[in-house]
């Protein structure tokens, strides 16, 4: 059943673009929804024997037998919400029906992309999947075709070209050494001989090609101009999910079910992570675009659960895949209200608005959620996976990095609280007193984000037991 | 000439053709220079017994993608000569931290005792490209199937903007 997440997007793009394709111009939009509807229920409500059948004609076509474990259903979960966010986004933004053809079109291709990368089991599939969503990244971000996008979507190329060439170069060396690619072989392989030089080079090239992929510092050189010259929809698609499938899920994977835990492997993702931290969030600080300060912010927040992984234990783990999964719904959120703001208002500047929660009261309300879970304030999501990883870093013997770790958080308050005061709160700015709230589509997308942080953050004895229990068995 | 000979001839052209595609600033010469490799990289894979990656090499790298290239940059409006020789001084600046990484990539595998030549994987023979491609890795086509129709999404998308554009100024 899992090969149909791959086969359908690609099945529903060819079907959109038969002859009569303008008969089917708005139905790309309700595929891409529909599609992630299925994948959401198939996540949610299917037994585990289903990820495992397979249908004859589809086994018949594609020969692919992927492994299915709790990380893998909460990136397919995670991509799902995104993806239906992205589209709501895109509905709400895009006006010209043809234009929003093109880029469900494009979304719909993405998902598949990121739908290889999650069931891969090998890492030439990987690699090819990693590709797919990279070229559909690029032209949705260069999507509007400004200069600005053009420039944004150039450094991505030029980096994710790096990254690239830095990922197949370590296969091609894996391949030399253990004469396979998939993931069960060159476990059993490295674990015998993670001293040997090719294998050390190739895990240094693997690391620092999905650090740029991530866009963890100082590899993050791409990612502020990347997301903030991307239409809002490409921006609420590469934060909540791109970057976390093609970077920090990849690397997740990699470390627990490849690579064999060392402690030198471990330290350098405890630095990166504590670095992209605090870089991250002092940029963040000094910024007056919306959209950039929340890309500093995401270079942050993805540096926690790096940190979480670093800390080479099952609680680590688990506690780094509950905060991508958080961080998936409530940088999302945020980007769908800096998507608000901006077409209601005409500005991203924070000193060109102030205000607006009067005017905007739900996308105001909602962004006061997601800020308060980025910055770790109990009961909401945020605060759970975030003491989970200070927590399990602290018990891993890194008192120090768990101590910075909170420090980070209080700066991420006052960066957040600074924006809410300076767009939100306040005096409403001059020049927008016609400000109306956004239509449905964006408040739906908004409410349905902002429910999940909430719902996980007072539901986490549950979500213990069924969500982050099974995650630390992937160890 | 031994065969060892003519491999380390074929390398060090597919390098200068490499660095000449990369460095030069013009698009066209660029592009060439990309199927000039390409062409080096293909007697290089003849001359290891890979036949069949060669003629892929040849078809699609010195082939297809050049023609898509070469057809891409005649679209596109040639820089002004003024343009053109601010950018001929400004170009090689940008290069020069390459012959350090090549004498620290150079000092690294000299003093690491890496060897390349660790494991020879002779495919069985009844193993070819076509079982290959369409028995063990037919997932893999189908990521290259979505790759090719995300490059048409990409020419639709951003050419019909620049012509939008273009009629827009008009």
């Amino acid at each position: 059943m899992a090969t149909l997440l791959i086969l359908l997007p690609l099945a529903a793009v060819v079907l959109l673009n038969l002859p009569m394709h303008k008969a089917l111009n708005k139905a790309a939009f309700w595929f891409g929804v529909l599609l992630c509807l299925f994948q959401a229920i198939l996540v949610t409500q299917a037994p585990a024997y289903v990820w495992n059948s397979c249908p004859y004609y589809v086994s018949r076509l594609v020969k692919f037998f992927p492994m299915v474990d709790s990380l893998t259903l909460v990136m397919l979960l995670s991509i799902s919400i995104v993806g239906f966010v992205a589209l709501l986004t895109a509905r709400y933004s895009i006006r010209d029906n043809e234009r929003l053809f093109n880029f469900s079109n494009l979304v719909i291709l993405a998902f598949g992309g990121m739908n290889g990368i999650v069931l891969a089991n090998d890492l030439f599939s990987l690699y090819v999947f990693l590709e797919v969503t990279a070229v559909t990244s690029f032209i949705l971000i260069a999507f509007h075709g400004d200069r600005d996008a053009l420039e944004g979507t150039f450094k991505y190329i030029v980096l994710s070209a790096a990254a690239t060439a830095m990922i197949l170069a370590a296969i091609a060396l894996l391949f030399i050494v253990t004469g396979s690619v998939s993931f069960r072989s060159l476990q059993a392989v490295l674990t015998a001989s993670s001293s040997n030089p090719l294998v050390m080079t190739a895990i240094i090239l693997l690391a620092a090609g999905l650090f740029i992929k991530s866009g963890l510092v100082p590899f993050h050189g791409w990612l502020p101009d990347a997301y903030t010259a991307a239409p809002a929809a490409t921006s609420v698609l590469l934060a909540g999910i791109v970057t976390k499938t093609t970077g920090v899920y990849t690397l997740i994977r990699l470390v627990t079910d490849v690579f064999a835990v060392s402690p030198t492997l471990n330290t350098l993702l405890l630095i990166v992570g504590m670095v992209s931290i605090l870089v991250g969030a002092l940029a963040a600080l000094g910024q007056s675009d919306f959209k950039r300060m929340l890309a500093y912010s995401s270079i942050s927040q993805v540096g926690y659960i790096i940190l979480g992984l670093g800390a080479g234990t099952a609680l680590g783990v688990a506690g780094a895949v509950f905060h991508l999964f958080n961080h998936s719904v409530f940088k999302s959120l945020l980007f769908v209200n800096a998507a608000a703001v901006e077409q209601q208002s005409g500005a991203r500047n924070m000193d060109k608005l102030g205000g607006i929660s009067d005017k905007m009261p739900i996308t105001g309300a909602t962004s006061v959620i997601a800020f308060l879970s980025t910055a770790g304030i109990p009961p909401l999501a945020g605060f759970w996976s975030k003491l989970i990883i200070i927590i399990a870093v602290w018990q891993a013997g890194h008192s120090h990095y768990a101590a910075l770790a909170i420090l980070a958080s209080l700066i991420t308050l006052a960066y957040f609280l600074s924006m809410q005061r300076r767009v939100f709160f306040g005096k409403l700015a001059p020049g927008l007193d016609l400000l109306k709230e956004a239509c449905p589509w964006i408040i739906v997308s908004a409410c349905v984000l902002a429910l999940i942080t909430i719902g996980i953050g007072v539901c986490i004895p549950w979500i213990f037991g069924t969500f982050l229990l099974p995650i630390r068995s992937i160890l | 000439m031994t065969l060892d000979m003519t491999n380390m001839v074929l390398l060090m052209a597919l390098l200068a053709a490499g660095v000449w595609t990369v460095m030069t600033s013009d698009l066209l010469r660029s592009a060439i220079g990309l199927a000039v490799t390409s062409v080096i990289l293909t007697l290089l894979l003849f001359q290891l017994g890979g036949p069949m990656a060669a003629v892929f090499e040849l078809s699609v790298c010195a082939g297809l993608i050049t023609v898509v290239f070469i057809s891409t940059i005649s679209l596109t409006k040639p820089k002004t000569v003024e343009v053109r020789q601010a950018y001929k001084l400004r170009r090689l600046t940008r290069f020069a931290f390459l012959p350090l990484i090549l004498i620290l990539v150079g000092y690294y595998v000299s003093t690491s005792h890496v060897r390349l030549d660790q494991k020879v994987l002779p495919l069985p023979a009844s193993v070819d490209v076509r079982y290959a491609l369409w028995a063990l890795r037919r997932l893999d086509l189908v990521g290259q199937i979505l790759i090719i129709l995300a490059g048409i999404f990409g020419v639709v998308v951003l050419f019909k903007t620049k012509n939008d554009g273009e009629e827009e100024k008009k």
